[in-house]
């Protein structure tokens, strides 16, 4: 149960309706789709296609940071602990673009912000 | 009824090994982490269902686990066990290295490859190692080399940065599988007393709980290096001591087995009539302080046994006179290799040995040796091997 908790930026899947928010619901804050890769969604307990509620404007800063809020096992799995620096084998990508060397800090398209378009982590490929 | 455990880390995945004392019938639990590189998983002596694991990818960095049921659940300390639910952020699988000046030189760079000063990265943690007398304290061997503690069940580490300071850590070199402290040894009769050692770096004790190290390299002779004889830069593979005569020590450098008898203040070599001394594992028989063990492999060039035969060498006078041991062991066509953590000891009347090799066979000996049999053929490339004991 997440009732009681403050202060976070993240509300828990899978649909508002269901939702216990862990702070009270601002209208400014976007519906925001992520798709994990295998190895997270196993770590995290989670389907594929997550969303997460995150608050304008929308960065991959603010996407990952309330992704670790709501899955704490995440920390240091796609960002360094320490760096913050995305770990080198993983990528960004929205809306058929490579995102993985814009700043962190520059909002995400429009269409990640309106949750019509997912953000991808994606690992590098393994294998021959 | 007595039952043995037998934790077993590999390329793609934990798997649990349990049988009762016979030792002849086996359960396989696994793959846990299935698709993650398990360098180690060791159990506390304290709480035998207490168990750390060391979980990794290059994708994804470094996750320590926990498993306080004897390996039926697990969880990153810090956060709940189960699905995900609220917890803070866990601090779990953050291993910052001391940058303070707390040594008086803050320790940034060590030798690169190619002689030139490179930055102090975290890589991964090879060996978790947990306290003699405390359950929540356990200690980690990472790359690139470095020493940490816990003393909240994992939930945070800190490292022990006189290992590193001490004077000699800027000249440490990475070996070929880098540049990791792999083993970490506590002393149960004096519990301020901890070794360690570096590929390729060496040997090194504390006596004071590890505020404090010295390198503990003296008769060590490594002819891939410049000074032979140097005070650091020894491709030690592993050591290993029998908790019933602590301070007597054995190592497999890279090429040469060596035994000391004062904690390591000097060694004497004892490779004696084995066919080969390169190896990576060594062992000690629970209950004969003399009787140890190794798995020769052909050469540096060459990981695999000499001539396709997979031979153990065990020696009951403490080192120089060697048997094989291939009873039930692969005696042609055998290209394996057996890592510096894959082989262990259970504590048994009739002493049980076990290692695991790359090319995913767990084999046990439940007489010391004289016999061998396949627990399994099939697992991931074995890294580590560790055995319990439940009585």
């Amino acid at each position: 149960m997440n009732v009681g908790r403050e202060s976070t930026a993240v509300v828990a899947q899978p649909g508002i309706a269901r939702r216990r928010l862990c702070r009270p619901f601002n209208c400014m804050d976007k519906i925001i789709r992520v798709i994990l890769p295998f190895h997270l969604r196993a770590l995290a307990h989670a389907d594929s296609e997550i969303t997460l509620e995150v608050a304008s404007p929308v960065t991959q800063a603010s996407v990952l940071d309330a992704l670790e809020e709501r899955y704490p096992m995440l920390r240091g799995t796609i960002r360094d602990p320490t760096t913050r620096q995305r770990r080198p084998f993983l990528r960004f990508f929205a809306c058929q673009e490579d995102l993985s060397h814009n700043p962190p800090d520059v909002p995400l398209p429009e269409a990640v912000a309106t949750g019509s378009e997912p953000f991808l982590i994606i690992g590098a490929i393994a294998g021959g | 009824m007595a039952s043995v455990r037998v934790l077993v880390g590999t390329r793609k995945g934990a798997f649990i090994l349990t049988s009762d004392g016979k030792r002849d019938k086996w359960e396989v639990s696994g793959p846990h982490f299935a698709g993650w590189e398990i360098y180690h998983l060791k159990a506390s002596a304290v709480d035998p269902n207490r168990i750390y694991a060391s979980q990794s990818s290059a994708w994804f960095g470094q996750i320590i686990q926990r498993s306080d049921d004897g390996a039926k659940t697990w969880h990153q300390p810090g956060t709940p066990a189960g699905p995900a639910a609220m917890a803070g952020p866990p601090q779990s699988n953050k291993f910052a290295y001391d940058t303070s000046a707390a040594q008086g030189k803050p320790l940034t760079t060590h030798q690169w490859y190619d002689g030139t000063q490179h930055p102090w990265e975290f890589k991964r943690v090879w060996h978790v190692e947990p306290s003699l007398s405390e359950a929540d304290t356990v200690y980690a061997g990472v790359e690139d080399a470095a020493l940490f503690r816990s003393t909240d069940g994992g939930e945070s580490w800190h490292e022990l940065s006189g290992l590193r300071g001490h004077g000699s850590g800027p000249h440490w070199q990475p070996g070929a599988g880098g540049m990791c402290l792999h083993t970490i040894i506590l002393d149960p009769s004096r519990p301020q007393r901890i070794f360690t050692a570096i590929s390729a770096a060496g040997a090194f004790r504390s006596d004071d709980g590890g505020a404090s190290w010295k390198p503990i390299n003296r008769g060590l002779y490594s002819k891939y290096i410049p000074n032979p004889t140097a005070e650091v830069g020894h491709c030690v593979h592993h050591l290993a001591m029998s908790a019933k005569r602590p301070g007597v020590l054995f190592m497999q450098k890279h090429w040469d087995v060596m035994r000391s008898d004062d904690a390591g203040d000097s060694w004497t070599e004892v490779s004696g009539n084995l066919p080969t001394d390169f190896g990576f594992v060594i062992d000690v028989h629970a209950h004969q302080p003399e009787t140890i063990y190794v798995v020769p492999i052909k050469s540096d060039s060459e990981h695999f046994p000499l001539d396709g035969q997979l031979r153990v060498f065990r020696s009951r006078c403490g080192g120089n006179e060697w048997e094989a041991l291939s009873k039930g062991l692969p005696q042609k066509h055998c290209y394996v290799n057996v890592l510096r953590d894959a082989m262990a000891v259970d504590s048994f009347e009739e002493c049980g040995i076990y290692f695991g090799t790359t090319g995913g066979q767990i084999y046990a000996s439940a007489d010391a040796g004289d016999s061998w049999n396949a627990i399994v053929h099939d697992l991931p490339a074995v890294l580590s091997v560790e055995v319990q004991t439940l009585k």
